[in-house]
């Protein structure tokens, strides 16, 4: 028989970090050691996280394939599943299926330098992909990183924030929405694309990847044309709803792509010749 | 017929609507058609064939916002236009309702306030049937009861053309929907489907017109109808008719109110 | 392929000890004015003067509601139980025709695309079908626009055509698991008849051209045709859930105490919250773009992907739709259209 592509590997939850208010960072290690050794995965990638008792959420996986031994999620609570993975407590069991979908090119990215733009929550996909490219920092030009989140509270992974910012191979902009600013806030003030139209960045050999709410998205897009990047130097990921995770339940998909399969990573140039339904 | 087609055509020329609701021919019978303007008017008919209670769509934002519309209204139809009126669903502003009597002419109503008052003196097509159909279950002794809606329940499959049939059923997200807490189990089993179906019953005391469109819309035939039917009567009986000027029969609190069943 | 004939007599012979040997036998029961199939142990229970049942048979393979695995926790830590085939009985669909043994090729394509299904492969593997031609149909019946028809043995491992005037019926025996029942009870079957099956058939029109159709619908994503045709859409799940073919699911959590069963069961593109978003976004917001993606995906995506047409023409679902959204007719009208919208709508 085959293997029940439903049945989860357990995790062990080995350490919980609150990054933001309702905003959690699950550090999961497999119960099955060996497996756990074996285990792969690739920048980009999704898997779906079981409470047992409430049921499956799909996220990115948020830690980077070069730190071996243990993955990473960061999630919101906002249904059933996400505040039951919030209740959590380090030891607890949960479930994992993955890794699904498919991934960054990173591969091809080499050579070339990196412009990381993302907002709120959509962080964690990116910052996957973010140290897996400064763990590998030789094989990339320049690497520049803007963020943003409604208030300094919101920002998520604040402590890698402030390494990125330290590190002299990394441009980092963080800013808040205007409004949410503290007054001990020393970033940027205003939304992500203005943020980003600030920065001039060069699309010179340039690969930008954007991650955000869709309206951010939707902004952000025009300032990178403006900028002169290519639709087919532009990544960002798609997050339909799903339940399987392989191409079977039905619902992800934009037309005849499937994000569980043919994403959730997709160039701009895929993105514009799907039909407008994500 | 033509007396249809001519007043619609009428409202249609005049701007009075820009959207009319009704029916047209269908495989093996009418079936709901929106008409657009004028000259689709012809292919609309109106008769006691014409079953489903297009009142369905009046709460269907995507189909007629910011419309001026018309609609064909059966006796159960103005019976669920009065009701969605009393739940603030409805205006004069945008709707023109005709409706068709026992002997099978048409009523043209001025105003919804109109509609109310024609049903306080219509009388509600007979229900023999059901009527019957209720009698054979009271018949039966609490087992074969619970023997007969364990059989007929267990059939569902949720597809919920029940929900979708009823003009009452326009909640944007259903309680079988609500997952924390998950009140009703989502999948289909014999008792979860009782669980839907006596919630979604529950949800139309005081409120369902009666009109049979959740039975008639269920694929595998489930009598289910025969639970709105009983407890339309069972409401009439205990805190009076629907639309007789008490409001919402139970979310209106009366002095006269029975509390006898308060242990 | 092998062809045989049984005699009325023997047929119930057959099947009635297939059941005897413990397969579990499904066939059409007749209740009231709906035909379904049902668990029969004899074969007097049996219907055959149906032109349809209301629901398909997908369920012997794909059940609305079923258990993937069981969980029990102990305070933090949890032990899983998997998935046991051993459970699955072996099965005989006797009765179904040819538009529904050949719903289980794209059952089995979206099951199976990259990853097998164990659950649904499992049961597939211990069902054998034993399907009777169509000697009559009705207006809602369209497999001949959609390379079926009524004495289409695709996906059958038996198909029994009706020989009226031999008391009987001709056997052709299309797998190697019909030729293995076919072995066992060998003396139950006799020598073909020499008659043209293909007389003894209901006759049915193609209704439009499956070509025309497949040219038109991948391109006519924006066109304003959806909106038309969806607007008495009710939005319920009737068509899907009696589709050979839907298998759209949801994963549920059945839970009681400390222990629980992950379950999977029906959902239907159709329902307003199929897409929902937790954030509330729902890319298909409105009933046009869910009857869009119900016809899309049969005649559109499965094809490309998984290289299979999504629908057998059986005709449940405009059979079951309480407002007669008649899928043959849309699809008429769709292979007809002379102008077909490319431009996307921004």
């Amino acid at each position: 028989m085959d293997s029940n592509i439903y049945l989860p590997n357990l995790m062990i939850v080995e350490k919980i970090t609150q990054e933001a208010p309702g905003v959690k960072t699950l550090r999961l290690k497999f119960k099955d050691e060996e497996f756990g050794q074996k285990f792969e995965f690739k920048a980009g990638q999704f898997a779906e996280y079981s409470a047992f008792g409430e049921g499956e959420c799909t996220f990115c996986i948020a830690s980077s394939p070069t730190r071996k031994g243990y993955v990473e999620c960061t999630f919101r609570e906002a249904g059933r599943v996400t505040s039951a993975l919030a209740k959590l407590e380090e030891g607890d069991t949960m479930g994992f299926r993955g890794p699904y979908g498919n991934t960054f090119p990173i591969d091809e990215w080499k050579g070339k330098n990196l412009l990381f733009i993302a907002g709120g929550i959509a962080l964690p996909p990116m910052r996957c992909v973010i140290w897996n490219t400064l763990d590998t920092r030789e094989n990339f030009g320049d690497i520049s990183i803007v963020y943003g989140a409604k208030s300094p509270a919101d920002l998520v992974y604040k402590h890698e924030l402030k390494e990125w910012g330290e590190r002299p191979d990394v441009k980092l902009a963080v800013t808040v929405d205007p409004g949410g600013e503290t007054p001990d806030w020393k970033g940027e003030v205003g939304f992500v694309p203005a943020v980003v139209e600030k920065m001039n960045p060069s699309p010179e050999n340039t690969i930008a990847i954007v991650c955000g709410p869709p309206i951010m998205i939707k902004m952000t897009f025009p300032v990178l044309d403006k900028l002169g990047f290519k639709p087919e130097n532009i990544y960002t990921t798609l997050e339909n709803r799903m339940k399987c995770g392989v191409g079977k339940c039905g619902r992800c998909n934009v037309g005849e792509k499937y994000v569980c399969k043919d994403g959730p990573v997709f160039s701009r140039l895929e993105l514009e010749a799907l039909p407008a339904e994500y | 017929m033509n007396d249809l087609k001519a007043k619609v055509k009428d409202l249609f020329e005049s701007g009075a609507i820009n959207l009319f609701i009704g029916y047209e021919e269908g495989t093996r019978r009418p079936r709901p058609l929106f008409v657009k303007n004028a000259e689709e008017t012809n292919k609309l008919v109106f008769d006691d064939r014409c079953s489903g209670n297009l009142a369905v769509y009046l709460t269907r934002k995507d189909l007629i916002g910011g419309k001026k519309v018309g609609i064909a209204a059966s006796y159960y139809a103005l019976k669920s236009i009065n009701q969605l009126v009393s739940e603030n669903q409805l205006s004069d502003e945008w709707l023109r309702v005709i409706g068709l009597s026992a002997d099978g002419k048409l009523l043209e109503f001025g105003s919804l306030a109109e509609v109310s008052e024609y049903l306080k003196t219509a009388s509600a097509p007979p229900k023999q049937n059901e009527d019957e159909l209720v009698r054979q279950i009271e018949a039966m002794t609490m087992e074969e009861r619970w023997q007969f809606w364990s059989d007929e329940l267990s059939k569902c499959f949720k597809c919920y053309a029940c929900r979708a049939a009823c003009p009452m059923c326009y909640c944007t997200k259903c309680i079988v929907e609500v997952n924390r807490p998950q009140w009703i189990q989502p999948w289909a089993t014999t008792l979860s489907n009782m669980e839907w179906q006596i919630n979604r019953v529950m949800h139309m005391a005081g409120r369902c017109s009666d009109c049979g469109s959740c039975g008639e819309a269920c694929p595998l035939g489930i009598p289910i109808h025969l639970l709105t039917h009983k407890m339309s009567e069972t409401v009439a009986a205990n805190f009076g008719q629907n639309g007789d000027d008490k409001g919402n029969v139970l979310s209106t609190f009366k002095p006269e109110d029975k509390e006898n069943f308060i242990l | 392929m092998e062809r045989k004939y049984i005699s009325d007599e023997s047929l119930k012979t057959f099947i009635n000890q297939l059941n005897d040997e413990g397969r579990h036998v499904y066939a059409p029961v007749a209740k009231g004015e709906k035909t379904e199939f049902e668990r029969v142990k004899s074969f007097d229970k049996i219907s055959l003067d149906h032109i349809q049942t209301t629901q398909s048979i997908k369920a012997v393979a794909f059940p609305r509601t079923e258990k993937l695995f069981s969980y029990t926790k102990n305070k933090g830590d949890v032990t899983l139980e998997d998935y046991n085939p051993d459970l699955i009985p072996e099965m005989v669909v006797f009765g179904l025709h040819p538009c529904d043994a050949a719903g289980f090729k794209p059952l089995s394509n979206i099951f199976n695309w990259g990853t097998p299904d164990v659950p649904f492969n499992e049961r597939r593997r211990r069902t054998t079908l034993i399907a009777m031609s169509c000697t009559q149909s009705d207006e809602f019946c369209f497999c001949t626009s959609v390379n079926g028809g009524p004495g289409n043995t695709a996906g059958s491992d038996i198909l029994l055509t009706p020989i009226k005037d031999k008391n009987g019926y001709l056997v052709e025996v299309v797998s190697e698991k019909g030729q293995e029942l076919v072995s066992k009870y060998a003396g139950l079957f006799g020598e073909a008849p020499d008659v043209d099956k293909e007389a003894y058939l209901a006759k049915l029109s193609r209704k439009f051209s499956l070509d025309d159709l497949r040219g038109k619908i991948s391109h006519m994503f924006e066109s304003e045709v959806w909106k038309k045709q969806s607007e008495r859409c009710l939005g319920c799940g009737a068509c899907a859930f009696v589709c050979p073919t839907c298998a759209c699911f949801d994963i549920q959590e059945d839970t009681k105490g400390s222990k629980g069963n992950r379950l999977r069961c029906w959902d239907s593109c159709g329902f307003s919250l199929f897409t929902f978003h937790t954030s509330g976004h729902n890319p298909r917001e409105v009933q046009s773009q869910r009857w869009r993606q119900r016809l899309l995906h049969k005649f559109s995506y499965m094809p490309e992907r998984l290289s299979v047409v999504g629908c057998t023409g059986c005709g449940r679902c405009s059979r079951a739709c309480p407002v007669d959204m008649n899928i043959s007719d849309h699809l008429a009208e769709i292979a007809d259209l002379s102008v077909v919208t490319t431009e996307k709508e921004k």
